[in-house]
């Protein structure tokens, strides 16, 4: 088994999972009927893309584990998404910020991980990209709306990216992992599409009249499995029926 | 292109006509261009189909439907899934098209066009129910993964249109 091929898939599988766990939340709880069947939608695209990472994950590791061992029952520590994809829903302008900010990060990515020389993982990214460009559309129109709209939205939009840019930097730092699968042409070199995102998210933010935040300081931890501590409810939330019915099914 | 060929064992083709969408029922998995190769190799027919969206939950119950439809034609059936090449509305058939707009969802246009439309910036969906070009977005995401709701603004009659997908 390839341990750095398998951790990789995590790190990047993990985002979409607990993208798709937050955004699920907000089933039946969307701040209209429009917007909670566009964050659900949203979600379950992510979920089928995970699923593809983990079943592909699951038989590179060769045991008896499965894409639903791999979801529901690992440890905190051993998931290693960003912290940016963990943060709770607040309100709209929150849950749409977050999903700016990691759909214009995840467009960058599948974009150079579809040249990947791993054919499931280039396969992957190419059914992806078409699904994430459409998830790009929708936030980034979401960020004008709001920050062009009244004084209440935009002032709010502001403050949600406000906080949430603390958790950007994260995006683009590499694990032992990623170095080594960079080295192999699997990979991506996340330091590249740093420019790229800053320059991206900067242009819709001046678009739709918002300020894009100078910090020094930023969040970072998720990558190496040390989370915020959101994480823990989220993820009592995720495995409770597998935990407490062990090897439940529909 | 070379890469969307399907590769279909004649004899197979009618068995696999009568498998619809669960999600658009008039519509077969045929017409919808989800089933790239089926063949007979070892007694066994091998199937490989490929998701609309990756998170389309049709596809477990698809895979289920061809390998029951084989059963009552005394095959053996293996379904594999897919991901590459991925799949695009380009391959939902003629007829499938047509079906789509009986059954009340607009088809999809070109991928400029798409856009124009789900950007509301351009009437050009038509409306499946009275044909009028005075529709609406009314949200870029509908009852599926692969639609997006519109509304006619001559019969009033909220539609679902199939998006482009490339």
């Amino acid at each position: 088994m390839d341990k750095d091929l398998v951790q990789y898939i995590f790190g990047i599988a993990d985002n979409a999972l607990i993208l798709g766990q937050r955004l699920g939340e907000l089933c039946g709880h969307g701040p209209s009927l429009e917007t909670d069947i566009a964050m659900t939608n949203i979600s379950l695209d992510l979920l089928g893309q995970v699923r593809s990472y983990y079943q592909y994950a699951a038989k590179l590791m060769g045991d008896d584990t499965t894409e639903d061992t791999i979801a529901f029952l690992r440890k905190e520590r051993e998931y290693k998404n960003v912290l940016l994809v963990e943060q709770p829903n607040q309100d709209f302008a929150y849950s749409i910020s977050r999903q700016f900010l990691f759909d214009s990060y995840h467009l960058l990515l599948l974009e150079e991980l579809q040249n990947s020389t791993d054919a499931t993982l280039s396969a992957i990214a190419k059914k992806s990209i078409k699904e994430v460009s459409y998830h790009t559309r929708f936030s980034s129109d979401w960020i004008r709306r709001l920050g062009g709209g009244t004084e209440e939205s935009h002032n709010r939009i502001q403050e949600a990216i406000t906080h949430l840019w603390a958790f950007t930097d994260e995006l683009f730092h590499q694990t032992d992992a990623d170095k080594t699968m960079v080295s192999e042409g699997i990979g991506v070199d996340v330091t590249k599409l740093k420019d790229a995102f800053y320059k991206k998210v900067s242009a819709v933010l001046e678009e739709s009249t918002l300020e894009t935040p100078q910090l020094q300081y930023f969040q970072k931890g998720g990558k190496q499995g040390v989370h915020s501590e959101h994480m823990g409810y989220l993820l009592a939330d995720l495995q409770y029926m597998q935990r407490t019915y062990p090897n439940m099914n529909w | 292109m070379t890469e969307q060929l399907q590769h279909i064992d004649q004899e197979l083709f009618e068995i696999l006509e009568t498998v619809s969408d669960p999600e658009i029922p008039v519509l077969s998995i045929m017409e919808m261009g989800v089933v790239r190769s089926a063949h007979i190799i070892n007694g066994i027919v091998e199937i490989e189909i490929t998701p609309t969206y990756s998170g389309c939950p049709a596809m477990d119950v698809i895979a289920e439907d061809i390998i029951s439809a084989f059963k009552e034609k005394g095959y053996v059936a293996k379904v594999d899934l897919i991901l590459s090449p991925a799949w695009t509305t380009d391959w939902i058939t003629a007829k499938g098209r047509a079906a789509l707009e009986k059954y009340g969802i607009a088809s999809p246009l070109s991928a400029d066009a798409d856009k124009e439309a789900l950007l509301g910036n351009k009437k050009i969906v038509k409306c499946p129910q009275c044909g009028s070009l005075n529709t609406k977005l009314v949200s870029q995401f509908g009852s599926t993964a692969c639609k997006a709701f519109f509304q006619c603004e001559d019969c009033l009659e909220p539609f679902d249109y199939f998006k482009c997908l490339k």
